[in-house]
């Protein structure tokens, strides 16, 4: 079936890294403008659907194991929690940027470092979490007979 | 006591001991899904559950001497920033959630290894581990926003794993089915009260909005549409009559540990948010006196009473049966929360923890008989008296303490509930309770005749007990019913402090 639809197959292999590239221009840009992890989450998964949907879930699934899905989504609640739990380690209270690294008294690289690191955690849990689902529903298959019911 | 076990933990759990009790099962959850097996998922789920439970308690000790904990997330102050705020009312709800959590977790891993299959048990361990979580983080958040996301996380994870259930019964999926649209519906309506609230007071913190809502006039039309989503929206949580119809199936079909863990505090939790609103959010005046809800809770907490108890006579199902009476349960609490004073609200309360230890006990016996025996309807209980004694004495106990025998926690918390009303001039309501009771000697009584005077209907049901590690919990559950039965006091105290808690705006001691 996917050897058919040429014109979808070549505009969505190009307009893939686009999309990729874009959801990390929201991710990074979500420091100084609107933008951040979970819009930037759902982009980049949305390039994985995509590829789904014109090339079969088959091939996605060798692209992006559901697995790898999973577990990103884990890691990203890891990071999160993980930063927080580091700046209490430091003394600060939970989720404290500012504890993050040694600064000078007033500097503010603990609270970049730290939206960073929280961002990135968001983009990987909600991202993690859209392939998750789409995986489950694309890839469901009826568990029961219609004679068994 | 307290003070040695407090003692003995690191500094640092104890400066931290708000942001600790969610945050290290949260990331356990995380970890879950990287162990090799079910079996270490189980003890990490332990490990977070006795973790919280440690720092519940620091904050007990902690609310004994300060009145209220107060931990800023991020460094950034309320009312502005988050903040986790524990008095002498949440903490009742902390330990109850988290003393709960340890025994749930504790028994487990027997059910979930029968009733889950294999491959899906680290993942059931992580979802079970973000719902405890998000019961912790309802209980103990300051922040009415927070407190949304923290319900969302717990019942989101918790349409997951009474969908687990499907494993045994397709049913479960339905069930499932219908708790997330009732439960989505009831969280959207909790979220638009809070926007209705953001709207007429410009802040989230609880304490804060407590304190602009008592100068903005009486009649604003904003504030009282926000109250009444939150109640709703809460309603469907607690399970209050008639917004409890998701709750029955869910909990007769749900896996078994599933069961026992969200009966015993889900609702609860549900409730507690229903206080923290009513109460200290909202003054007792404006909710008692302006918007007078004693004649909307009061009546469907009866209604609750006796109809959802007289549903349970007719129930052929365990499970099913033990649902029906946890809404009618609920409604006791509902009843003393209604009377508005704190009399009523430290006997709705002291019901509700009762409620939590014997139900708790109730689900982890019939969890023990579905490991055993594979039954859940009246019928397969029959005989099991002689088959299984220890199980069933700790089910008789706990089910003797749901009808209000003397000697057990039932009796003691609804003595003092039918006191409160009494005091308050409920006369009706004290008969309903009365009447309501008499419900439970019929649906306990036919079950428990079941199992200790009929013959098996199985021949081959040779003595079984349940394995070990269910009946410890099991039993400690029971012996803290007879315990409270005879010796209320330490309870008592806890729930007098936090029904005054209530009664100060924001909550606790300024």
């Amino acid at each position: 079936m996917t050897s058919h639809h040429v014109i979808l197959r070549v505009v969505s292999k190009l307009l893939m890294p686009v999309i990729v590239v874009y959801a990390f221009y929201v991710q990074f840009h979500g420091d100084y403008g609107p933008g951040g992890g979970f819009q930037a989450g759902v982009i980049l998964a949305v390039s994985v659907i995509l590829y789904a949907l014109v090339f079969g879930v088959p091939e996605a699934l060798r692209a992006v194991p559901a697995r790898f899905a999973a577990s990103l989504a884990a890691i990203g609640l890891l990071l999160y929690a993980g930063v927080g739990v580091w700046a209490m380690l430091n003394g600060g209270a939970y989720l404290d940027y500012d504890f993050l690294v040694e600064d000078v008294p007033g500097g503010h690289k603990g609270q970049h470092l730290g939206i960073l690191l929280i961002e990135l955690g968001v983009l990987c849990t909600v991202s993690g979490s859209m392939l998750t689902i789409f995986y489950a529903f694309a890839g469901r298959v009826t568990e029961i007979r219609d004679e068994d019911w | 006591m307290l003070e040695t076990i407090v003692s003995a933990l690191p500094d640092l759990m104890v400066a931290n001991a708000a942001p600790l009790l969610v945050v290290v099962p949260l990331i356990l959850a995380g970890i879950c899904v990287f162990t090799p097996n079910g079996r270490t998922a189980w003890g990490l789920t332990i490990l977070g559950s006795v973790s919280s439970f440690l720092c519940a308690l620091i904050l007990l000790l902690q609310v004994g001497t300060y009145g209220v904990v107060s931990y800023h997330l991020g460094g950034f102050a309320p009312p502005l920033g988050i903040e986790f705020r524990v008095d002498g009312l949440n903490v009742l709800f902390l330990l109850l959630v988290t003393g709960m959590g340890v025994l749930a977790a504790v028994f487990s891993w027997p059910t979930v290894a029968a009733e889950i299959r294999v491959e899906k048990h680290r993942l059931f361990y992580a979802a079970h581990l973000i719902c405890f979580t998000g019961l912790a983080g309802v209980a103990i958040t300051g922040d009415a926003f927070n407190l949304f996301v923290f319900l969302e996380i717990s019942s989101i994870s918790t349409y997951v794993l009474v969908a687990l259930g499907g494993t045994r019964d397709r049913r479960a999926l339905p069930a499932a089915f219908n708790y997330l649209i009732m439960g989505t519906i009831g969280a959207t309506f909790f979220v638009i009260g809070v926007g209705f609230l953001y709207a007429a007071t410009g802040t989230l913190n609880m304490v804060d909005m407590a304190e602009r809502l008592a100068v903005i006039d009486a009649g604003n039309r904003a504030v009282v549409a926000g109250f009444a989503f939150i109640m709703v929206g809460l309603g469907v949580k607690a399970a209050i009559w008639p917004l409890h119809q998701w709750l029955p199936n869910a909990y007769a079909y749900a896996p078994s540990f599933v069961t026992m863990f969200l009966s015993a505090t889900a609702t609860k939790v549900a409730i507690y948010a229903v206080v923290r609103f009513g109460f200290t959010v909202f003054a007792p005046e404006y909710t008692f006196e302006t918007l007078n809800i004693t004649y909307v809770f009061g009546p469907l907490a009866m209604i609750a009473m006796l109809v959802c108890s007289f549903q349970a006579v007719f129930q052929t199902d365990m499970r099913r049966m033990l649902a029906y009476s946890s809404v009618a349960q609920v409604g006791y609490m509902l009843l003393g929360i209604a009377i508005g004073t704190s009399a009523g609200l430290s006997a709705g309360l002291f019901h509700l923890v009762n409620h939590g230890l014997m139900k708790g006990a109730l689900f982890m016996a019939v969890a023990g008989v579905v490991l055993t025996y594979q039954g859940t309807r009246i019928s397969d209980f029959a005989g099991l008296g002689r088959a299984a004694p220890l199980t069933m004495t700790a089910f008789a106990i706990a089910g003797l303490s749901l009808i209000g025998m003397p000697l057990t926690a039932g009796f003691q918390s609804k003595w003092y509930l039918l006191q409160a009303m009494l005091d308050g001039g409920w006369g009706l309501a004290a008969v309903v309770v009365v009447a309501s009771s008499f419900l439970a000697v019929i649906y306990m009584g036919r079950v428990l005749q079941a199992v200790f005077f009929q013959a098996p209907v199985n021949p081959r049901k040779i003595r079984r007990e349940a394995p070990a590690l269910l009946l410890i919990p099991l039993w400690g559950l029971t012996l803290a019913t007879l315990y409270i039965g005879v010796q209320a006091d330490w309870v008592i105290d806890l729930v007098q402090a936090a029904a005054q808690a209530s009664f100060v705006p924001g909550g606790g001691i300024r």
